[in-house]
């Protein structure tokens, strides 16, 4: 349907209308109680508002009202999922990114009501299309501030990974790794793939794996550690497990987790002292000198 | 014909896989070790896996199945060198080699071999004296 359409036109006439109501709306809920004020500057969100208005109208006279993913509407997507990912790293509610769009809408309807008020039919028509529209940008904005905030916790997790694994030599052919954290599948992969690195490069026969700061030990946990131990095993490292905490010991024997002759200590001291005795070192203590 | 060499040294058979596993191949590794360890009367068998970049359960498999041989065999096997990848692999495809002594490389398969024949002295009387 490749018919004028005047909505475009109406919109186009009324903009400097519009745009001042819609800017109205936004700052009076912004100064509503329970939003925040001081995050959104006026200017800024005067600016943001023009610049979509101005995109808005190109959308509109290029007639394509039924389909939002087309070309016309490209510049539009581009601002909206800049929008909605900055408002996402923010920290705004999802409500209060999506209303940006919705509080358009009254504003919008009574001008296009003023201007169509004589023909009922073409009226429905004109605010049935723009509602359409509104609502699909609406749902735009809420897919990008969804993919923003998704963002932020792939990255929190990546950081946390990187943090959690570190690989410590404590001897010669004596390794370490403190485990912090739950072990889920994807942790438990990447600890088990350093520490089988680590292991290779330096040729250490035995490693220490302290799960001190492991909150809670499940099944899943327990099988994720017996298949490192397992892994490190087939490649000719024995491993100890050590920093298992009383009430863990509990949930293990609770569970019925078999640990299959896998050596456990309760501190990682034990578990050293065990390790230099299998490595054919022992430990004397001498009379400190004065 | 594509064959693994598999080397004498004193009492124990070196073998050290530098080609791609194929079944056919490992088939014929295990005929091959079994003769030599009955010819030679070998006592410790070092198969060295670290050029081994992928190994599947039937190599898996066939690495449990050479250690269940020669210690039938009176002989006592290492597999040294397994990489971290291949190592994970074989955990995730459930085979974790039981009876199988492993050993980071060479040098340490060598000498738990070793400490593992001079621990039955009576058989070893002749050899190392």
């Amino acid at each position: 349907m490749q018919q004028q359409n005047p909505l475009g036109e109406i919109v186009r006439q009324h903009e400097a209308d519009i745009l001042a109501d819609w800017i109205k709306e936004q700052l009076e809920r912004d100064r509503s109680p329970n939003t925040r004020i001081s995050l959104v500057r006026e200017a800024e969100v005067r600016e943001l508002c023009k610049n979509f208005l101005q995109h808005f109208i190109q959308g509109l006279q290029s007639g394509q009202t039924h389909n939002l993913q087309g070309p016309e509407w490209s510049e539009l997507r581009n601002l909206l999922s800049v929008f909605s990912r900055d408002r996402a790293l923010q920290g705004y509610t999802p409500t209060e990114t999506a209303s940006f769009i919705y509080l358009l809408k009254k504003p919008l309807f009574a001008r296009i009501g003023q201007t169509l008020a004589k023909n009922s039919d073409s009226l429905y028509q004109a605010i049935w299309t723009t509602n359409d529209l509104l609502d699909g940008l609406g749902l735009q904005v809420m897919e990008a501030f969804q993919k923003g905030r998704e963002e932020v916790i792939s990255r929190q997790q990546q950081e946390m990974m990187e943090l959690s694994t570190p690989v410590v030599k404590l001897w010669d052919g004596i390794l370490a790794l403190p485990v912090i954290g739950t072990l889920d599948s994807a942790r438990s992969q990447a600890v088990m793939e350093s520490l089988l690195q680590t292991i290779m490069e330096t040729g250490s026969k035995i490693a220490i794996i302290d799960i001190t700061g492991v909150p809670t030990v499940d099944t899943l946990v327990a099988q994720h550690l017996m298949k490192t131990v397992a892994a490190a095993r087939l490649m000719g490292a024995d491993c100890i497990i050590s920093g298992i905490r009383p009430q863990i010991a509990q949930t293990i024997v609770h569970l019925a987790i078999d640990l299959g002759g896998i050596s456990t200590k309760a501190t990682l001291a034990d578990a050293f002292r065990l390790a230099m005795q299998r490595a054919g070192m022992n430990i004397v203590s001498q009379p400190a000198r004065a | 014909m594509e064959q693994i060499p598999i080397l004498k040294m004193g009492s124990i058979l070196l073998v050290s896989i530098q080609v791609d596993m194929h079944d056919r191949l490992a088939m014929q590794l295990q005929n091959d070790l079994t003769e030599k360890i009955v010819s030679s009367s070998a006592r410790g068998v070092l198969i060295d896996i670290s050029s081994l970049g992928m190994v599947d359960s039937f190599i898996g498999q066939m690495l449990s199945n050479i250690a269940g041989m020669s210690r039938i065999l009176d002989a006592e096997t290492v597999v040294v060198g397994m990489q971290p990848a291949v190592a994970i692999t074989l955990v995730e495809l459930g085979l974790t080699l039981k009876g199988v002594r492993t050993a980071l490389n060479v040098e340490q398969g060598m000498d738990y071999l070793k400490s593992f024949a001079s621990s039955q002295p009576e058989n070893f009387i002749d050899e190392y004296s």
